[in-house]
């Protein structure tokens, strides 16, 4: 009898998750595992601000979820990139219309050990770090000596080779250059600046949005003639900061109805905050409540 | 069937007992013929698989020369793709060595003490202890390995990083000594009492009756516990990659950082398109790592059946 109800108890659970109570409209929203997890409190959020309207976020990388907009299947693709030639000529073949909204830009932070005496660092000196070939092996070569770091040897860390991270790292830092041989490659944002705060020889990249209290994110010069640049919401929001990107939210043409709804919400002060809450920079300067 | 008879009674002539419990009979014999052979049908199943995924890149696009000999594992390079997998090998290789340099000693003296020397409770009590060693999930000791012995490396040997060879070599040695001390233990007791009994009667000490006697007779055995082990470590994931470094370098010292066969899978498929060259060349370190603890696995029985035989 127990097991029975708890059979029954399951049946109901999978169905009021699948079908939220009251939900008279349903959205579904598909792409970049960066976004996931902003798109996905901004769902939970906007059930407060409109009960009937349920939207379904999944993952799956930019690629899928632009994909699955294309097909059809999907009302909005998340993107932490742009829309690629390829998926735009796929799209008008299939008479779909993408249109791309910026939700806000995820600055990658340059993070090192809170001893760390660097000031600051350029991206040529993080190319000759990082890239193939790369020359700058020791901290003092850099002009630092680094308190408690063994031999004073530079820890590389990395992430794994087909994260969006990597790749948008690749692109804005090593100008697509291979990575160098050797860089400890981390499954996770968070695990990049875990493991810079336990190790004093380490440097890593990684979200601004995991910055913590024993690490320090670098100011970063675009090159030699511009000075260096600390990673703000504000420095990401006017694009001085040199490795920002936008956050896109795509729409088979102009959205409308429940969907235009939603989007409108998102870049409204309410979205915006909890965007910069959940450590992205909002697309202007907004006043959140504490 | 060839049994049932012409007309089915089995529903009205409640008295018709016979029928029914050779029906129950026929169906039991089946249901565990079935589980019987289910472990062969998944490794088949597994196998053809795993070879189905990669096989298009082994026969298309594999360059053997550069799978065995390259370090450089660049499958999504927007220059040029290279598969090298040496690196990952002799990363592999050296966690394994070191691992076992750990386990051995500690399993093999833990067999010999309690099969030679615990009595009674002493014994019960190691034995579940050393079973639970085993039951540890690997994350856990991936997660000690990051958490506690990483930070205990760097201070000990003064090096910068603590994720390397030495720190994945000593989880994976005591994930594995369980495994070995049990199969070790087995082996041990298999030898006859009589054997001891007539090493003592001729006077040999209880070292001298262990050393000379039982050791000797249960080499086999204690070959393939080690040899079990060693495709243990092998073939360990989650924590390797947790305390490893993950870092392609032909390790030089056990102070450096590796990159494991089994972490690189596991790190990058869950995010690769499938289909895609990277996708089918993880593949095929599968299929790689498949018929290297398979080797090893076939050469621990073939050892073990040695031992049945004599």
């Amino acid at each position: 009898m127990k097991r029975q109800n708890r059979v029954l108890l399951l049946a109901v659970a999978t169905w009021a998750v699948s079908h939220p109570l009251g939900a008279t409209v349903m959205i579904q929203n598909k792409g970049s595992d960066t976004l996931v997890n902003v798109a996905q409190s901004l769902a939970e959020a906007y059930r407060q601000v409109q009960p009937e309207v349920a939207i379904a976020v999944t993952g799956g990388g930019s690629g899928t979820g632009i994909a699955a907009m294309i097909n059809g299947t999907v009302h909005i693709a998340n993107a932490s990139r742009v829309i690629e030639e390829k998926e735009s000529r796929m799209a008008a073949k299939n008479g779909v219309h993408p249109r791309e909204l910026i939700i806000g830009y995820d600055a990658l932070g340059v993070f090192v050990h809170k001893n760390n005496p660097l000031a600051e660092i350029s991206l040529a000196q993080l190319a000759r770090m990082y890239g193939d070939g790369a020359d700058i092996k020791q901290w003092p070569q850099l002009g630092v000596q680094v308190p408690g770091c063994q031999k004073q040897k530079i820890i590389l860390l990395s992430r794994q080779n087909n994260s969006g991270t990597y790749e948008y790292f690749r692109e804005a830092v090593l100008k697509k250059n291979d990575f160098l041989l050797g860089t400890h490659d981390m499954h996770g944002s968070k695990d990049v600046v875990d493991l810079v705060s336990k190790t004093p020889c380490a440097i890593g990249y990684s979200g601004m949005a995991y910055a913590s209290k024993t690490t320090r994110m670098l100011p970063i010069k675009r090159d030699a003639h511009t000075p260096a640049v600390a990673p703000t919401v504000s420095s990401a929001v006017d694009k001085s900061y040199p490795i920002s990107r936008p956050l896109f939210m795509y729409t088979n043409g102009e959205p409308s109805g429940a969907i235009k709804a939603y989007l409108d919400w998102v870049i409204s002060p309410a979205g915006q905050c909890l965007v910069g809450k959940k450590g992205y920079a909002p697309v202007r300067a907004v006043h959140c409540p504490p | 069937m060839e049994h049932a008879p012409s007309v089915q009674p089995g529903l009205t002539a409640s008295g018709d007992g016979r029928n029914r419990d050779w029906y129950i009979d026929q169906f039991f014999r089946l249901l565990m013929f079935v589980c019987g052979i289910s472990a062969i049908v998944f490794v088949l199943g597994i196998f053809i698989f795993v070879f189905k995924e990669g096989a298009g890149f082994i026969v298309h696009q594999l360059e053997w020369a550069e799978f065995f000999l390259s370090p450089k594992w660049r499958p999504t390079s927007a220059i040029h793709a290279t598969y090298g997998t040496l690196a990952m090998v002799a990363g592999t290789a050296a966690v394994t060595l070191i691992a076992m340099a750990v386990a051995l000693p500690f399993s093999f003296g833990a067999a010999i003490f309690i099969a030679e020397f615990a009595q009674g409770k002493t014994r019960e009590w190691l034995k579940v202890t050393i079973e639970l060693l085993a039951a540890i999930p690997s994350v856990v000791w991936g997660f000690i390995g990051l958490m506690i012995i990483n930070p205990l490396i760097i201070e000990l040997f003064d090096v910068p990083i603590g994720l390397n060879v030495l720190n994945a070599g000593l989880i994976l040695g005591l994930m594995a000594a369980p495994i070995i001390t049990s199969i070790a233990e087995d082996a041990l007791k298999a030898v006859p009492d009589t054997y001891r009994e007539a090493a003592e009667a001729l006077g040999a000490t209880r070292w001298q009756v262990i050393y000379q006697v039982v050791l000797p007779a249960a080499k086999n055995g204690l070959l393939s516990a080690a040899l079990l082990g060693v495709g243990r470590a092998f073939g360990e994931t989650m924590a390797v990659l947790m305390a490893s470094g993950h870092a392609l370098v032909i390790p030089g010292s056990v102070f450096d950082s590796i990159r494991a066969l089994t972490a690189t899978i596991a790190a990058e498929l869950g995010e690769t398109p499938v289909g895609s060259d990277h996708y089918q060349a993880l593949f095929a370190i599968g299929i790689f790592l498949f018929s290297i603890t398979f080797f090893i696995n076939m050469i621990a029985d073939l050892v073990v059946r040695g031992i049945r035989n004599q």
